[in-house]
């Protein structure tokens, strides 16, 4: 059983090692180790696309896991006093958003977007003089942003919802008791007990919106981020470029997960 | 303002950006399977089955998605069950949360990258040389069937062996020394013991993997190289190729048809499991 344990294991992290280990092959190959050097890294830091593109992504995880973290909590202290239709409508909206696959949001937001900007349009230069100067909405940056708050904020709802679910209302209760404005109660007592499940919210809508190829694919526009850039490095060739790209961005989303767990971890403390 | 005007306000902006961006693409994508291409791309108002009727056009694609989501399900789970077993019941409580957190690691970093390494290991120059090198010549594995398989396995394995541990984790380990001390043979704890008590892990793991199988895209195109390519990789061409968006929103609907169908199936099934083991006595 432990041999068994120790095959998975490898299993697991020998592709993860080759990747890391070509990334600091000598040679242009890569399949054949030419010697150690660190040029690729150089190379990668220095390719302008990769930058644009590594900045496009962060910039879209930040913003959209940011919304996400905001929307999604109000709604799920929302839904906590709210029962009936509206209750069922909206945990099937959630329902839908984690089951539809990733794939059919991207076309789905796609046609619906290109369809709706055909019409808004026309309509946005005809209110100008000279049409040309006209707002031009178009598939980019903006429509990515929308795509995934949509799905990570589905993501902290439930997060939220059930850290929520196993306070004891006695706290606010008491709060309540103690003449506290419902803000007041939420801001002192209700808040900092979901902080750490607003901030695992955050962090795993982060890494989904980063790592997310497929639905960037079809709603980024002429946008590219890393994923989109890594792939279309891969159908011209892998070099050790990529590989580096790849070991990098590896590298950053464990140290990512780490100080996560510190920031969990002393949440935890300090609350004892 | 009352209680309720203040939770309605709360819930309003997650609602409507879920309603925007959720519900309206989805009746796109229903109102367009019901219409017709344009001449050059996109898409013409109609009402017609014609798209529907086409759909055997891409039976491939179907029948792939269809047999290796399945049979990568089920060989994730066959591969996670017994390591998840390990980390549960087997592992000191010292070693125990490390060994976890090693498994769901390779899930935290981009699927993407994880796929495209297995592209040097079933290449040419992987694992086939090394068999060449044991007298096994000529085996290709790149862009078969099997490469998919392995990749969706790779791809997947944390994500199943996550939720079997936790049911494993869950179960008091003194009902497996009872059930020694009563002089059962291992095997009958495990399948009159264990299994049964894990059965809620087990199906957790595998719908989550079905699921995320069913909509594919990444692991056929890289590892399948366009031999082996499910329905994902269709819509990819259909709406990003070819530009067919009447064809392509048909065949999304199909896809989430057929998965809306699985998965209540599926449900109905866990959930008489579920009960058949409360009625047994002693559990």
């Amino acid at each position: 059983m432990r041999f068994y344990a120790l095959f998975v294991y490898i299993f697991l992290y020998t592709p993860i090692a080759i990747i890391a280990l070509f990334s600091f092959s000598a040679g242009r190959s890569a399949s054949q180790f030419e010697g150690f050097s660190i040029k690729w890294y150089g190379r990668a830091l220095n390719n302008p696309f990769v930058m644009d593109a590594l900045g496009n992504s962060i910039f879209v995880a930040f913003v959209s896991a940011t919304l996400a973290s905001i929307l999604g909590t109000l709604a799920a202290v929302g839904l906590q006093g709210i029962r009936g239709p509206v209750r069922a409508f909206f945990d099937a909206l959630i329902y839908v958003a984690i089951m539809i696959p990733g794939i059919v949001i991207g076309i789905a937001t796609l046609i619906a977007l290109v369809t709706v900007f055909g019409v808004v349009n026309p309509w946005l230069a005809g209110l100008y003089q000279d049409a040309a100067s006209a707002p031009k909405l178009s598939m980019g940056m903006g429509s990515l942003i929308a795509a995934h708050t949509m799905f990570t904020l589905a993501l902290v709802v439930i997060i939220v919802r059930a850290r929520l679910a196993v306070l004891e209302s006695s706290l606010s209760e008491a709060s309540a008791d103690l003449y506290a404005t419902p803000f007041g109660t939420f801001r002192q007592i209700t808040l900092p007990l979901i902080a750490p499940a607003i901030l695992a919210g955050f962090l795993l809508s982060f890494t989904f919106s980063f790592d997310d190829f497929i639905i960037a694919f079809f709603v980024a526009g002429s946008e590219t981020t890393l994923p989109i850039y890594i792939f279309s490095s891969i159908r011209r060739g892998i070099t050790p470029e990529v590989n580096a790209i790849g070991t990098m961005v590896m590298v950053a989303s464990l140290l990512l997960l780490i100080i996560a767990q510190l920031i969990l971890r002393r949440g935890n403390a300090t609350k004892r | 303002m009352t209680q309720r005007a203040r939770n309605w306000l709360l819930i309003a902006p997650a609602g409507a950006w879920l309603i925007v961006m959720l519900v309206l693409p989805l009746s796109v994508v229903f109102i367009f399977s019901f219409g017709e291409r344009a001449p050059a791309g996109g898409y013409v108002p109609a009402f017609t089955f014609e798209q529907y009727a086409n759909l055997p056009a891409r039976f491939t694609a179907f029948k792939n998605t269809l047999i290796l989501a399945p049979l990568g399900t089920l060989a994730a789970l066959l591969i996670a069950y017994p390591l998840a077993y390990q980390l549960a019941v087997r592992t000191s409580e010292r070693w125990k949360t490390l060994l976890l957190v090693l498994v769901i690691v390779p899930f935290w970093t981009s699927i993407l990258i994880r796929s495209y390494a297995w592209i040097f290991l079933l290449g040419g120059g992987g694992i086939p040389a090394l068999l060449d090198m044991f007298g096994i010549e000529n085996v290709r594995l790149i862009y078969t069937p099997f490469a998919v398989l392995i990749g969706i396995v790779y791809g997947y394995l944390p994500l199943m062996v996550f939720p079997i541990y936790v049911a494993l984790e869950r179960l008091d380990k003194r009902l497996l020394e009872a059930s020694a001390d009563l002089g059962a043979h291992p095997m009958t704890t495990f399948f009159s013991v264990t299994l049964p008590m894990s059965i809620s892990g087990i199906a957790t793991g595998c719908m989550l993997v079905f699921i995320l199988l069913m909509g594919e895209f990444l692991i056929p195109a890289l590892l399948g190289g366009g031999k082996v390519f499910f329905v994902g990789n269709a819509l990819v061409d259909l709406f990003l190729q070819s530009r067919n968006w009447a064809f392509g929103s048909a065949v999304a609907m199909m896809l989430i048809i057929i998965m809306l169908v699985t998965v209540t199936f599926y449900m109905r099934l866990i959930s008489r499991l579920n009960i058949q083991r409360d009625d047994a006595p002693l559990m």
